[in-house]
């Protein structure tokens, strides 16, 4: 049998996953939301479980109890546990809130009218939405630079520059009313943002370098940018490294009162992801983006400019990347300091693996995160933990899910036709 | 091949003629900008060298800043007009060299009245290439395997901190270097075991190496080395061997053979590697596999286990450059230290077309525009620090958008290889 | 005494597929067997299965009367098997000495390679065989019979004793055939055993010392070339009598479709792929454009297309000039077009057969309003369209990866036949499908040409443009040598224009 019907005959490896977008989605159904879910949800499963190892070993009083493991081996256990117990007690209270503590402010609420409890109660849950809101943005940044084939870990960069545009008109132009004033800034947060991806874009298009090291290039250079911008032009009267306070003009309007500081950043973010979803797979354009993300020569054959879709997806991954740095700034800081993002970039990579490139998929794993960020501070305080072990166990998520086989024969499972992750060829 | 010309080719040579003679007219105008201004004042370039306490004497090098900007000046222009008139052959080199002498006139423009230690500043050029050519070396182990390995950053991140612990905890520096290189393997072997057995896409996979690493070491500092400050003090960092009897040469002495012992062996690596590749039975299986894994495969090849070693050496070079970074170089373990090393290390790989030779260049274009921003921030001429910082990131780009083009990659890089 | 080679019973299951079953097969020591059988037989997994490359699932395999086990090319070649691809195994920027010697190196100490011995005796192979080669050319820049002959070196390195040669003529010209049938003899001579791959009627009958024919993964018939026609081979190879003849009325040139002139077109490595070629097609009628694969008709279509750049010359459709203008516009004005690689150029494999049947329409009305998709018009058209063209597949919304050969090919035919064309360019249209497929491609195409399509036909198979054809350029070298009308070509006269041989076809014709 000749190579070309083998070929055909099994899936083609590069077949991305659920590619719900064709008009097929319809057929899919709970059951395949479900199958899909699955090694992502075993995946989070077990890297909180080595999570919990790591946590374990490296807490002196734990090993103190196992090196004594032969005398008193109930001690180990129990020492272990307590402290696995506390550390992941505190991570689910401080990304949820504490549910007797939610009980008693809503009764409290009820029979006096009081609210102030009841918000100090859902502090935590609002804080963790607001920890997921950039998650969202940038991780839908990454995941439409997926779909294209382009892979933008240039996000840190766009967002800080995305802030640093909206920053700047949030607090340079004054006097103008919020309907002209908010949409301003986010639309300059949109702008830096995209110029900042399109330019990696072009000259993969125009050169053929490779999109990883340029945006991390770009990335450095906007930290250096920042720095120049916070000591010099964009420096505060008094010459700290941080912008002046933005007008409440362009503030992101909060939910609530303080202390939930929810804002409508969130509520623009699921909107962000409703609409990369009609406009990946309901829009012409969106299907020239998937077209040369999984065949570019077949898109150039039928007519597609590659060398535009690329500039196209890297500006608008750009965009969206550019967005969550505005987020932050309009919604939260309302001010940009040096340590303005910590570590979105990378982070967004692994939302978008996590979420296979689907915005409905990225949200999810944006809301995982904001919980598990979240809650790492609660578990910091409490526990003792470093908030890092959050990091250890998003990195453990990105490995099992790009290599599925792995949690697979860890459980058991039976390999269905699985997807493979974006299969990309090397540097040019 | 000799071809007749059509006139749509030709006007397009001329256009390409016109804009780099353009180009390179503008850099001499810029030169001559430097040079206005700048009457009787004289640039000191010192070339002797104080190190240790030994000091190296050489004249110093004593240019008059106008004389020399102006003809550094008519030395590019000339060379603009003879490209817009006439057109060089090989008109990217024409670019390189107005580069190089525009960097050099910045050098005596920003010394005009001051002195500035060119050996200085040489020798730090070749330490800060370093890492980055130690990261471009990892970078060829795997890629000439047919595995891009994007990870190195994170192998370097362990690497240095792996290091930095086991120094500190045997006193020994040199059980820290084995550490970090064994610390390199243990991260190479995951991406061997990710994209060579689960077929994995390579870049997720190094992505995924990164993020394990800095959340694994920024865990550990957070969680033991910040407890136990004592574990982040490896002593004073691997101290410079001088080799006798060349040492002491002006110049030369200082910055290639009084170095730390790990540049020594970064260069004795890069020999090696050239040697491996391109002389011996492994290299040629580790090329072929590279380029044509199937091939290999129907000559008995075992693709998979020359990809794991090929791997697993990658890691441990890469290893090895992070213990340099922090025991031989910044004396412990800071967050972030690796600071993108490891890309630029990929960027130079690309620069050098995947050679090793080719690969030390690129690193030390990079060592010296970093040294270069340093020292120019250091005279204070006005333009702000961060912006000269950019400066090395900036020539990565501008080195890979001029060169891609002509790098010829392995033919199989990146591809994971499927047994039938 | 045991035959050199034995194989019995072997059988190998690929998911879905029962690609050899129950095969057995002998082989004499100096003898030429021919291995035959229609793309999909199951020949190249048996060969592969012999070289180690695949295990089979049950079998036995016998050398000298010995049972051997078979696990990787290492022990293939240890017992003496070596085999020739059908795509060459060769690595482009290593020289032919580094290829040759991969894998057996010659060193110095065991570490260092030792070129020079290698080179000496790839000098004396290439002599006793009258293989000639330059030891330290690089491969890429060899012509492709002589990168075959390099293979046979390479085999022929390692000392092996049984040759399988997997389709070797697929991609010489008739004149290089004579030449490798020549080696194949001497090699024969000098007491080689020889393993022929081919699903080429003539030349089997004309080499082998006996035929061995395979069909659907069994052994369909053995018999020997005196005892065999073409006839008999082919519906042996087919199960059923093949009349590979298409209905074709003469047909009616209207006015000039496409019209190219001097063009020139570079390949990827910047040399002149395609020089000075003119020639026009008209409406209903079919331009066959033969050659021998890699003289430059990739690029030509590539040029046509608008997917490659043009140097100088100018393409023109229905008299508007279109010289490098882009892809899409070519599109629109009215080509079809049938990618030479249907998996890289003509189709999304992940994406739905849906999606795949409106890739390059998506964005016109009535599939698009503005910027939206229409789903349900996309769905319903491709639902009508794979009835129509007999797309053998569950659902429109399974991806078209999963498809077989013949369909994928299938889907594209739907897709570029059921816009309003006035050209169609198809390259390999039929490459690697089954007996039924082809016919049906062949008979859509000869459908179009009666409607008053202007079709333009690149295929490296001379039956299949000798079929379709009404006129026939032989592209040698980047240049198309001559433009003959189909009644005045024959398979000899093709042959010696597809060598480069001018004056010879002449004669040949007349």
């Amino acid at each position: 049998m000749s190579q070309e019907d083998k070929t055909t005959q099994q899936p083609a490896p590069q077949a991305k996953a659920p590619e719900k977008p064709s008009p097929a989605g319809k057929s899919a159904g709970l059951k395949g939301v479900l199958s899909a879910a699955l090694i992502p949800t075993l995946s989070v499963f077990t890297a909180l479980v080595i999570g919990a190892i790591i946590i374990s070993a490296s807490s002196p009083d734990v090993l103190a109890a196992w090196r004594n493991f032969f005398q008193d081996p109930l001690n180990a256990l129990s020492v272990t546990w307590k402290l696995v117990h506390d550390a992941y007690l505190a991570l689910f209270q401080g990304a949820f809130g504490n549910p007797s503590q939610i009980a008693a402010a809503f009764t409290q609420w009820r029979e006096t009218g009081d609210t102030r409890p009841l918000l100090e109660a859902w502090r935590y849950f609002s804080e963790s939405l607001v920890i997921a809101t950039p998650y969202i943005f940038a991780g839908l940044a990454v995941a439409l630079g997926f779909r294209g084939n382009m892979f933008n870990i240039g996000a840190e960069g766009q967002l800080f520059v995305g802030g640093l545009a909206s920053a700047y008109v949030g607090y340079a132009i004054k006097g103008l009313p919020a309907y002209i004033h908010l949409p301003l800034a986010l639309l300059a947060g949109i702008l830096a943002g995209a110029i900042w991806g399109a330019i990696p874009g072009l000259l993969k298009a125009r050169t053929g370098a490779h999109e990883v090291i340029n945006t991390i290039m770009m990335n450095y250079i906007s930290y250096r940018l920042t720095d120049y911008l916070l000591t010099g032009p964009m420096a505060r009267p008094d010459k700290l490294p941080i912008t002046p306070e933005i007008q409440p003009s362009a503030y992101l309007p909060s939910l609530f009162e303080r202390p939930m500081r929810l804002h409508w950043g969130f509520f623009l973010a699921l909107a962000m992801a409703a609409f990369l979803y009609w406009f990946l797979f309901k829009t012409t354009r969106g299907m020239e983006i998937r077209m040369v993300g999984l065949n570019p020569n077949a898109a150039r054959t039928a007519g597609v400019r590659i060398s535009f879709i690329m500039v196209l997806t890297m500006a608008l991954s750009g965009g969206l990347a550019g967005l969550a740095g505005a987020n932050q700034i309009l919604g939260v800081d309302h001010r940009l300091a040096r340590a303005f993002s910590s570590g979105y970039g990378f982070d967004s990579i692994a939302l978008a693996l996590l979420g296979k490139s689907h915005p409905v998929g990225v949200v999810l794993a944006s809301l995982l995160f904001g919980f598990l960020r979240g809650g790492a501070a609660r578990m910091q305080s409490v526990a003792g933990v470093p908030v890092e072990i959050i990091r250890i166990i998003q990195g453990m998520v990105i490995v099992f899910v790009a290599a599925p086989a792995i949690i697979r024969s860890l459980y058991r499972l039976k390999a269905v036709r699985e997807e493979e992750a974006v299969l990309q060829r090397g540097w040019s | 091949m000799v071809e007749e010309l059509t006139l749509a080719q030709k006007q397009q040579l001329n256009r390409r003629r016109w804009i780099i003679g353009a180009i390179v007219l503008f850099m001499a105008a810029l030169i001559l900008q430097f040079g206005l201004g700048s009457g009787g004042s004289k640039s000191t370039f010192v070339l002797s060298s104080q190190r240790t306490g030994v000091n190296i004497p050489a004249p110093d090098l004593v240019l008059p800043t106008d004389v020399t900007l102006y003809s550094m000046a008519a030395l590019v222009g000339l060379a603009g007009v003879w490209q817009t008139l006439r057109g060089f052959k090989r008109d990217t080199v024409v670019i390189l060299v107005s580069v190089s002498v525009l960097t050099a006139a910045f050098l005596v423009w920003a010394t005009e009245d001051k002195s500035l230690n060119l050996t200085g500043m040489l020798v730090s050029s070749v330490v800060r290439a370093t890492p980055i050519a130690m990261a471009a070396l990892a970078g060829i182990y795997s890629e000439r395997s047919g595995v891009v390995n994007i990870g190195i950053e994170g192998m370097m991140t362990m690497g240095a901190f792996m290091a930095v612990v086991f120094a500190s905890i045997t006193g020994n520096l040199w059980v820290g270097v084995i550490a970090g290189v064994l610390a390199g393997m243990v991260m190479g072997w995951l991406h061997g075991v990710l994209s060579i057995k689960y077929k994995v896409n390579q870049i997720v996979s190094g992505t995924g190496i990164i993020i394990l690493a800095l959340g694994i070491t920024s865990y550990l500092q957070r969680a033991v080395l910040n407890l136990n400050p004592e574990l982040n003090q490896p002593g004073p960092v691997i101290s410079a061997v001088a080799i006798p009897g060349v040492w002491r040469i002006p110049v030369l002495g200082p910055v290639l053979f009084n170095q730390s012992p790990l540049i020594y062996l970064m260069i004795v690596l890069l020999v090696v590697t050239h040697v491996l590749l391109y002389y011996t039975r492994w290299g040629l299986r580790v090329r072929s596999v590279g380029e044509h894994p199937k091939a290999a495969d129907t000559l008995g090849i075992n693709v998979f286990r020359l990809r794991y070693i090929s791997v697993l050496l990658s890691g441990a070079i890469a290893g090895l450059g992070g213990a340099y970074m922090s025991i031989g170089a910044a004396g412990r373990f800071n967050e972030g230290m690796v600071a993108g090393k490891g890309f630029l290390g990929l960027a130079a790989m690309i620069f050098g077309n995947w050679n090793p030779g080719g690969a030390f260049f690129g690193s030390l274009i990079f060592g010296f525009f970093d040294s270069w921003q340093e020292k120019i921030s250091i005279l204070q001429v006005g333009i702000p620090v961060d912006l000269l910082g950019m400066a090395p990131y900036i020539a990565t780009m501008i080195v890979l958008a001029g060169f891609i083009g002509r790098a010829r990659m392995p033919a199989a890089d990146g591809t994971p290889y499927e047994k039938e | 005494m045991p035959p050199l080679l034995e194989l019995r019973g072997i059988t190998k299951r690929f998911p879905g597929v029962l690609a050899n079953d129950h095969i057995d097969l002998t082989l004499n020591q100096g003898e030429i067997l021919a291995l035959l059988g229609e793309n999909g037989a199951g020949k190249t997994t048996l060969m592969n299965i012999l070289y180690g490359l695949y295990t089979p699932d049950e079998g036995d395999i016998l050398i000298n009367g010995e049972k051997v086990e078979i696990h990787s090319p290492d022990d293939a070649i240890e017992l003496g098997i070596g085999m020739v691809h059908q795509h060459f195994m060769l690595i482009p920027v290593f020289t032919v000495t580094e290829n040759v010697m991969l894998g057996v190196e010659s060193t110095k100490g065991g570490i260092f390679l030792d070129r020079k011995a290698a080179r000496e005796r790839i000098v004396e192979i290439s002599s006793q065989h009258s293989l000639q080669v330059d030891p330290d050319a690089r491969v890429e820049d060899l012509p492709v019979g002589v990168q075959q002959r390099v293979e046979i070196i390479k085999v022929l390195y390692r000392q092996a004793n049984i040759l399988i040669l997997d389709e070797p003529t697929a991609v010489l010209t008739p004149q290089e055939v004579v030449e490798l049938i020549k080696v194949i003899r001497s090699l024969v001579a000098q007491g080689k055993s020889i393993i022929f791959i081919s699903h080429k009627l003539n030349e089997v009958l004309e080499l082998a010392d006996r035929i061995m024919v395979l069909r659907d993964g069994r052994v369909a018939g053995a018999t020997t070339p005196d005892q065999a026609t073409e006839a008999s081979l082919a519906s042996m190879m087919v199960g059923r009598e093949v009349i590979l003849t298409v209905d074709k009325p003469p047909a009616q040139p209207g006015e000039v479709v496409l019209d190219v002139q001097n063009l020139k077109v570079l390949d990827d490595r910047k040399l002149v792929a395609v020089k000075d070629v003119s020639f026009q097609v008209r409406a209903g009628e079919v331009l066959g454009v033969a050659g021998v694969q890699g003289n430059g008709q990739t690029e030509l279509v590539e040029a046509l297309t608008g997917l490659r750049h043009v140097e100088s010359g100018k393409v023109s459709i229905l008299d508007r000039d279109l010289t490098n203008a882009m892809p899409r516009v070519i599109l629109e004005a009215g080509t079809a077009h049938v990618p030479e690689d249907r998996q890289l150029d003509g189709l999304v494999l992940p994406f739905s057969i849906a999606e795949n049947m409106v890739l390059n329409t998506y964005y016109q009305p009535p599939f698009a309003k503005g910027v939206r998709l229409q789903h349900e018009l996309i769905t319903s058209t491709a639902e009508q369209r794979v009835e129509q063209f007999d797309v053998r597949t569950p659902s429109i919304f399974i991806p078209a990866s999963s498809l077989s050969g013949g369909n994928q090919q299938k889907v594209i035919v739907a897709r570029e036949f059921s816009r309003p064309i006035k050209l169609l360019i198809a390259s390999q249209p039929t490459r690697g499908l089954d007996v039924g497929s082809i016919e049906y491609i062949h008979n859509l195409i000869i459908q179009k040409r009666n409607e008053g399509c202007a079709a333009l036909l690149v295929s490296p198979e001379l039956d299949e443009i000798m079929t379709l054809s009404d006129r026939i350029a032989v592209m040698y070298s980047g240049k198309i040598l001559a433009i003959l009308p189909a009644e005045e070509a024959t398979l000899e006269g093709l042959g010696l224009l597809m060598a480069g041989i001018q004056e010879g076809a002449t004669q040949a014709a007349s």
